[in-house]
């Protein structure tokens, strides 16, 4: 086939909303352009907010103590329990509290370049103004985050870096940051400004006259479906990294909310970008269903090694000093074990290639800590890393104060997301997409430390700040069940709940979803081919017919069915495959988290070709052949380089 | 190894529920309480059977969705475990083992081993946090905090919320979990000004939850997997008596 025969071509597609002249600024001529919402028009005013993790808690807190009416939905039982409550290492913040000559823009600059020059300049300078903000707003709130003796604030090193910018709780940042998000948002909830939906799932977007105006939900409880109504719907998400079935998502993460709204026409950006973090436990067997990460600070302290012979299965602490490859070390002198994420995953990947990899099947290398732990003394390594060390011993029965811990790289995040403007609206007035479900900050590949920060970005002040100037159009019409637009995604919804459960055939969604998993992490994982991608979208279209004939859902749509739930989800992921080995197969370069074979250097770094591709891949859906349309970028202050960490 | 399962099953709130037994075949040590679970599910779904509901989702001991009362031990036999860490290696081969939902008056069955948890946001929403609307926030280094206090703090808010004390305490007392939030906000320099209505709202929102009393049996800070310690509750009530002065 063709790459015509893939996709087709469409009109190139802009953001209109970014001011241009100079990049410090732009923040703030965009607010005072913005039209304001006069605080008592705003109690008339409606907003869903899907999702309660950090992006969607935090907006649904904000803009409820704006005086906007919120509508807040997650599926888990608590809006506490968002994902990104595991989030271990910490948030980046351009305090410079260090001296270390730390700034604005130097964040700005290490995340254009971590990000491999794939992501916009006005977006990404507007986050790193807006993280100094964040720590003081989380500070006010109670989040415990480390402390020097002194009473100050502690921070530490983070891949990508060379700076201290990286603010922390232990290696819990992301509970303590979420837990004070929940905690303003039950605020709200208590202050009446903000109503919460635990247990119910977004299954459809409601456009009205071309405006994003509510949302289809079904209650997990009841199996009760509802229409619900607002002025705007702001997806806050979460991204789709369990397409792969094995990631570090909770078993809940799903696509389906960004994915019923892309098919009702919100553009899909960069699906192809997925972070493939290089610290995680290693799979241990057939029935793993989730991978679990060790945190990226632990390279801060711990050696990356694997032995220098191939096949040597001594245990670590029979190989010598001498006969140890720490590769990282070795090949990145500059900065060692902290290179960025996907150069770290991939040298990961080539050393077990090689025959050099350790522990079951050879898909593993070790981390390290005798020398911090000389260095240091243990009580010092078990204060920073205490929680993560006792975990990895919980999981694999091994104590990686005396033994190395075993790592290996598994699916951890996805840059791509539905396309939004500097607004984070996306190409459906009125929808709103903020957090890891927009695409919008991190490039080709997201710096550590760096997803709780635009979570956060977005959520408590880039959002409340911009979809004012969106509502100041409202309120708009009132809706009811009535409306042909609204019947009709409720029609859609409750016609596929039936069509699901009808099949009845003699296969379990797990098991077409590990399936799926398996071809997505073969031929779109750390390394893609054309070939690969090719058979990849050809064994999906397969597997996905299958599973519309043989899939087994057991029960029925009345109350709680989890097997329904997983049902619909795992539906969605099939469709997002196709599209994300689509994405991969036209991008004929390699940058950041996207390695193609084809392109590469003489000492197998990614290439990235910027002739061709320095432009966003923004999907329109158009079932198996979508249409691409792109938005070029430009770089006016950070002049793209092939990226070195040597 | 193989094993004899005895699990709640329960249609939905309004059913009377009965312990209800399985075998289970070739299940491996290195596979974790839930993934043996799954396995038990992908079984019972191919026979046409309900698979049996249960919350969980993180997977990895922070979300607190998992909630098993395993051999009459909410998380099971191993301490500072959440249900989802617990590795079938601690059980031995040809053993049963109970599985049971939370037990709580305040936290109503909802299906099989998933209960409501919702009357713990009842208590946050009472008063378990610091008013700081966004935007209104001074400098983070305005403030030192002594690095004792935020340590003491930090453990007291890694509290993931399971509600394993509930289930453990004779008395289903949500007292540690309300304890933690009150350890954790009490001893920052930004938890003053709301401290004492802090106390006396979540204590009224935990009792009209119906939530029982605490008398100290110290089973909540036995099972509890971040080893939240008995101390806060101590804390909470000198905190409470204070309020209580300061209000008369």
């Amino acid at each position: 086939m063709t790459m015509t025969d893939y996709y087709t071509l469409g009109d190139p597609v802009a953001d209109t909303k970014a001011p241009d002249g100079p990049i410090e600024t732009r923040w703030e001529r965009r607010r005072f352009g913005a039209k304001l919402v006069n605080p008592a028009n705003k109690r008339k005013l409606t907003v869903i907010v899907v999702g309660t993790g950090l992006a969607g808690g935090s907006a649904a807190a904000t803009l409820g103590e704006l005086g906007y009416q919120v509508k807040s939905y997650c599926y888990q039982d608590s809006p506490r329990r968002a994902h990104s409550i595991a989030a271990q290492g910490g948030i980046n913040a351009a305090k410079n509290y260090r001296n270390d000559g730390d700034s604005v823009h130097r964040l700005f600059y290490d995340t254009v370049k971590g990000g491999d020059f794939r992501s916009r300049e006005s977006n990404v300078h507007r986050l790193a103004q807006i993280s100094v903000q964040i720590i003081d707003q989380c500070v006010a709130q109670g989040v415990p985050f480390a402390r020097e003796y002194g009473g100050l604030l502690d921070t530490r090193s983070f891949g990508g870096a060379q700076v201290s910018r990286t603010f922390y709780a232990r290696g819990q940042t992301g509970q303590q940051l979420l837990l004070g998000a929940y905690q303003a948002l039950e605020r709200q909830i208590a202050a009446g400004t903000v109503t919460m939906h635990d247990r119910h799932e977004m299954l459809e977007l409601i456009i009205v006259d071309g405006r994003a105006r509510g949302i289809v939900v079904r209650d997990l409880v009841t199996g009760e479906i509802s229409t619900e109504f607002a002025d705007a719907v702001v997806l806050a998400s979460g991204g789709y990294g369990n397409v792969f079935f094995l990631s570090t998502n909770a078993k809940g993460c799903n696509v389906t909310a960004s994915w019923r709204a892309h098919r009702k026409g919100a553009l899909f950006a960069n699906p192809c970008y997925t972070q493939i973090h290089p610290t995680c436990i290693p799979v241990s067997g057939d029935h793993q269903s989730k991978l679990t990460l060790m945190s990226e600070s632990l390279r801060n302290d711990g050696r990356v090694w694997v032995p220098k012979a191939k096949g040597d299965n001594r245990v670590p602490a029979d190989i010598p000093e001498d006969e140890r490859d720490y590769y990282l070390e070795r090949i990145y002198p500059a900065f060692g074990n902290l290179v960025p994420r996907d150069i770290a995953s991939r040298a990961a990947k080539n050393v077990c290639d090689e025959g050099r990899g350790v522990g079951p099947g050879g898909l593993g290398v070790y981390l390290d800590f005798a020398a911090a732990i000389g260095r240091l003394g243990r009580d010092a390594v078990e204060a920073k890393y205490g929680n993560l060390f006792e975990m990895y011993q919980r999981i694999t029965g091994e104590d990686p104060y005396t033994t190395p811990m075993r790592i290996y790289p598994a699916v951890h995040y996805t840059m791509g997301g539905l396309w939004v403007d500097y607004d984070l609206q996306s190409t459906i007035p009125g929808l709103f997409v903020i957090g890891e479900a927009n695409f919008s900050d991190h490039g080709a590949n997201r710096l550590g430390a760096s997803a709780l920060m635009q979570g956060l970005a977005d959520g408590y002040f880039v959002l409340p700040n911009t979809i004012g100037d969106y509502l100041a159009a409202g309120p708009f019409p009132k809706l009811d069940a009535e409306n042909a637009e609204v019947a009709e995604a409720r029609k859609l919804v409750e016609d596929r709940i039936e069509k699901l459960l009808s099949i009845n055939g003699d296969r379990t969604v797990d098991s077409f979803h590990r399936e799926l998993g398996r071809i997505m992490w073969e031929y779109c994982g750390m390394e893609r081919t054309d070939a690969g991608l090719r058979k990849a979208i050809s064994e999906i279209r397969e597997l996905k017919a299958e599973f519309w004939q043989r899939a087994k859902v057991p029960g029925d749509g009345e109350g709680l069915n989890q097997s329904l739930e997983r049902a619909g989800r795992v539906a969605d992921f099939f469709e997002l495959a196709e599209l994300m080995c689509i994405d991969a197969l036209h991008r004929e370069e390699s940058c950041g988290g996207h390695f193609r074979a084809e392109s590469q250097t003489e000492e197998g770094e990614a290439q990235r070709d910027d002739d061709t591709f320095s432009y966003v891949a923004a999907w329109e859906f158009g079932g198996d052949t979508p249409v691409l349309h792109k938005e070029d970028l430009t770089f006016e202050y950070v002049h793209p380089s092939q990226r070195s960490y040597k | 190894m193989s094993l004899k399962l005895r699990i709640w099953r329960q249609a939905d709130a309004a059913d009377k529920g009965s312990m209800v037994t399985y075998q289970l075949q070739n299940v491996s040590p290195d596979m974790s309480f839930l993934e043996m679970l799954d396995v038990l599910n992908e079984r019972l779904t191919l026979d046409g059977e309900d698979p049996v509901a249960f919350d969980h989702d993180c997977r990895e001991g922070i979300c607190g969705a998992c909630s098993l009362v395993i051999n009459g031990v909410p998380h099971g036999p191993e301490k500072a475990t959440t249900t989802c860490q617990l590795h079938m290696r601690h059980f031995n081969d040809g053993e049963t083992i109970d599985i049971e939902p939370w037990r709580a008056a305040a936290f109503p069955v909802v299906k099989d081993l998933v209960v409501d948890r919702r009357a713990f946001d009842k208590i946050i929403q009472a008063g378990g946090y610091i008013s700081a609307p966004t935007g209104s926030a001074p400098d983070a280094h305005a403030t030192p905090v002594p690095k004792a206090d935020a340590d003491l703090a930090f453990e007291a808010a890694t509290c993931i919320g399971c509600g394993a004390c509930v289930a453990a305490c004779p008395n289903g007392s949500g007292m540690l979990f309300t304890a933690a939030k009150i350890t954790h906000l009490g001893l920052l320099p930004q938890g003053q000004p709301e401290r004492d209505t802090r106390v006396i709202d979540m204590i009224n929102a935990h009792d009209e939850a119906g939530f029982g009393g605490c008398t100290n049996t110290g089973e909540c800070t036995s099972v509890c997997p971040k080893g939240i310690p008995l101390e806060t509750i101590a804390r909470l009530n000198k905190d409470y008596r204070q309020a209580l002065r300061a209000s008369s």
